[in-house]
């Protein structure tokens, strides 16, 4: 039926996977399973009839929930993936990364006198990077996690903040570090003392806060709230 | 056809768009496109809810359903506290870390549950911004007008007034804790404008706005050592005899046990109802988007208002497959970028508000000038390679990563090639009524954020969101831990459920649904 409508209608979109709708054998956790070609990992999750309660989050590829294992047929390479994230195809071996015991530091932020250099009390182990780059490999979001590191031992915290601006957090640079290096961890901190201690304040929202406090939209907002109905519904159309 | 073949037509009327100005709807045109083409006014999507706090009100039937479903606690449950806190915060996104950390700051002892991680939410994929009136010839009375209007006239003006006067030091807040904001070249922060605004108001961080706010205060809510109770689900509230809220009782959903927590008050912050997948449409929402909090809220005996209004967001992708209902930022049309129907023509101002633009699209594709995938989904281009047309080679990898890098994951390179979208189910514009201090009409019972209803009107503004979270997570949290101290801890109860009860064995309510539901039934069974 599908076919023939496209054959009536010119403005229907090619999708050989969607007619020619075909099963392919995955392998989830060592155990196969036949599920829709082409749909993501974790659909194919709940395809083979896995209750998921970890392992799922928000499903847009942004809270690292997610984050899996997976080969691709009679490749060696183990390869990561958001898997809310990743289409399957036959012959794929998928598994979900389980929770990885990494060691978050906890400070006050505000409170640091020098982040740049409590870096190196807060995570002493990074620059003991041995530059095997395995960070950077295992990184789903496309992140040079290894520079980003050395980076952040040399200082350049404002380099660190824009390369891992796109970190969903999932945690996939902990467990290949063999120096014990959580570098997601260490560019979160960095990144947030970048913003706090090294980015000047915008002098604009001061200002702005402190017209409120005295006041100064209150004439506006006296008149604004006095109006009924129909005249506030007037006021707003003259608003450009 | 092939796809690229389709798409041919977007860039052969790209410049001849590019010199045209589609003006926005009047009030009339709104009105008559929004009655005829929004889902809000499926008349058959919709039945009032038989009894409860908002007997006879009319929503969705899916919401209907739960908001009348039975507890999964009977009457004799054991209700000896595992736990006992000041401030019990339920949810884990924007609202709830904002909540935890001002009711923290002030002294009160807090525990944060969630039914995923800390973190997993809706917040963490706001791509569009955090409106915030900081420019110059901007102010939070424009703000307040801009969001009324966008509201349809329908916003709580207390909250709508708060929330905007306490934008700017939100903005300052988040700063302190290291959120970068875009800045312009003077070190102020950078405006973006944003559908229905009348003034650049969107503060950004790049496309990854709610992740770059998430990250950070996800940490914070560790770094302050904030007593966690992941992967436990809210199941019901308890309640004194009074009939207030003293507590909640949990499913943690690893062990399927019960866990009880008394707290001196309660704040929701569980979101929306995107997974209830209303009206048969994909969503943008987050795994556990399921209206828990609504369900318990509503037991309790706390009213609900604008409930049978959705935000249906424009840009939902429809191809590829994998992609449905994932959400293409609102940035890439107030950048520029236009919607172009299968004749290649622009049908609507694309910054018009998310109602209007949603109500043309839909209107576009009934009409027959949609364009088709295989799987029987409909959708109109948006034309992502203006962007860079316009602004530069590198613009959209230059500000939208985040988007890039999700279609380069399945071959799709949208700064060469225009992208599928049709509306999804993305926010839910009403909720629990609550008052400026974020509580509802039962006392020690808080909801911030999504779960709230009455700031957004009939149409939530664009980047009004972000803010919402943080402005009355902060007034909850704030609130809570004020009254903590000079209060005793009530009595743990589920009285409140016997009367909830007898009125639904009076309306005859056996439908067999137990609510809330916690995560959305993907599972193939069988």
């Amino acid at each position: 039926m599908l076919e023939s409508m496209a054959q009536e209608d010119s403005n229907v979109i090619d999708q050989p996977e969607v007619i020619r709708h075909k099963m392919v054998t995955v392998e989830i956790a060592g155990k196969k399973y036949e599920v829709p070609e082409g749909i993501t990992v974790i659909k194919a999750l709940w395809y083979s009839g896995q209750e998921v309660v970890r392992g799922a989050g928000c499903l847009g590829g942004f809270c690292g929930a997610c984050a899996a294992y997976y080969r691709t047929k009679d490749d060696p390479k183990v390869r990561t993936c958001l898997a809310c994230q990743m289409a399957v195809q036959d012959g794929m071996s998928i598994t979900m990364m389980p929770p990885f015991p990494a060691r978050k530091a906890t400070y006050d932020m505000q409170a640091l006198k020098d982040p740049k250099q409590d870096l190196f009390n807060l995570y002493p182990e990074t620059p003991l990077c041995r530059n095997c780059n395995a960070c950077t490999e295992a990184c789903p979001q496309s992140i040079d996690v290894r520079e980003g590191v050395w980076k952040a031992v040399f200082g350049d915290f404002k380099s660190v903040s824009e390369m891992f601006m796109d970190c969903v957090m999932c945690g996939m640079c902990t467990p290949v570090c063999i120096a014990d290096i959580a570098p997601n961890l260490v560019a979160l901190y960095v990144s947030r003392a970048q913003g706090a201690h090294f980015t000047e304040k915008p002098p604009g929202l001061d200002v702005r806060i402190k017209e409120i406090e005295d006041g100064r939209f209150n004439d506006e907002w006296a008149k604004i709230l006095k109006m009924n109905e129909k005249e506030l519904t007037d006021h707003c159309v003259t608003v450009k | 056809m092939d796809v690229h073949a389709l798409q041919q037509i977007v860039h052969r009327s790209r410049d001849a768009r590019r010199k045209q100005t589609i003006p926005k709807f009047s009030q009339a045109g709104c009105d008559q496109l929004i009655h005829k083409y929004h889902p809000d006014y499926r008349e058959r999507a919709y039945r009032p809810i038989r009894f409860g706090p908002n007997s006879g009100d009319k929503t969705v039937v899916e919401l209907a359903s739960l908001l009348e479903g039975d507890s999964p606690i009977a009457d004799e449950f054991d209700l000896t506290a595992d736990y006992t806190t000041d401030v019990l915060v339920v949810g884990g996104g924007g609202a709830g870390c904002a909540a935890a950390l001002h009711a923290h700051a002030a002294g009160a002892k807090v525990m944060l549950a969630t039914k995923l991680r800390l973190g997993d939410s809706n917040s963490v994929m706001a791509q569009g911004g955090m409106q915030i009136s900081v420019a110059s010839g901007d102010s939070p009375v424009t703000h307040f007008l801009d969001t009324l209007k966008g509201g349809h006239m329908q916003n709580d003006h207390q909250l709508l007034k708060v929330m905007v006067e306490e934008g700017p030091s939100i903005a300052k807040w988040l700063l302190s804790l290291g959120v970068l904001f875009d800045r312009d070249g003077d070190g102020n922060l950078h405006v973006k404008k944003g559908g229905g605004s009348s003034k650049p108001r969107l503060l950004t961080c790049s496309d990854y706005t709610g992740l770059e706010i998430m990250r950070v205060l996800k940490d914070e809510v560790l770094n302050q050592k904030i007593q966690l109770l992941e992967f436990c689900a809210a199941v019901e509230l308890t309640s004194d005899e009074k009939g207030n809220c003293t507590g909640a009782i949990f499913k943690d959903l690893d062990n399927q046990r019960h866990v009880v927590v008394a707290a001196k008050s309660v704040i929701l912050a569980t979101g929306g109802i995107g997974r209830l997948h209303i009206q048969g449409f994909p969503t943008s929402n987050h795994y556990g988007a399921t209206g828990d909090g609504l369900c318990l809220a509503y037991r309790m005996g706390a009213k609900l208002m604008h409930i049978d209004t959705f935000q249906y967001h424009p840009s939902g992708a429809v191809y590829p497959e994998q992609l449905i209902g994932a959400l293409v930022t609102e940035g890439i049309r107030s950048e520029g970028g236009h919607l172009v129907n299968a004749k290649g023509e622009r049908f609507v101002n694309e910054l018009d508000t998310r109602d209007v633009v949603s109500s043309s699209i839909i209107r576009e594709c009934e009409e027959g000038r949609g364009i088709r995938t295989m799987s029987g989904r409909i959708g109109v281009w948006l034309d992502t390679p203006l962007l860079d047309a316009e602004h530069g080679d590198g613009t959209l990898e230059k500000h939208f990563p985040a988007m890039m890098l999700q279609f380069e994951r399945f071959g799709i390179d949208i700064s060469k090639d225009p992208v599928l979208i049709y509306p999804t189910l993305h926010y839910q514009n009403g909720g629990v009524k609550i008052d400026t201090n974020s509580e509802t009409n039962v006392p020690n019972l808080f909801v911030a954020g999504e779960a709230s209803g009455g700031l957004h009107g009939r149409n939530r503004l664009m980047g009004n969101s972000l803010l919402d979270l943080m402005v009355f997570g902060k007034r909850s949290g704030m609130t809570a831990a004020a009254r903590a101290a000079a209060m005793p801890q009530g009595k743990l109860t589920v009285g409140h459920l016997k009367g909830f009860r007898a009125e639904a064995k009076k309306h005859g309510s056996s439908n067999g649904i137990v609510s809330p539901m916690i995560l959305p039934a993907y599972t193939r069974k069988g």
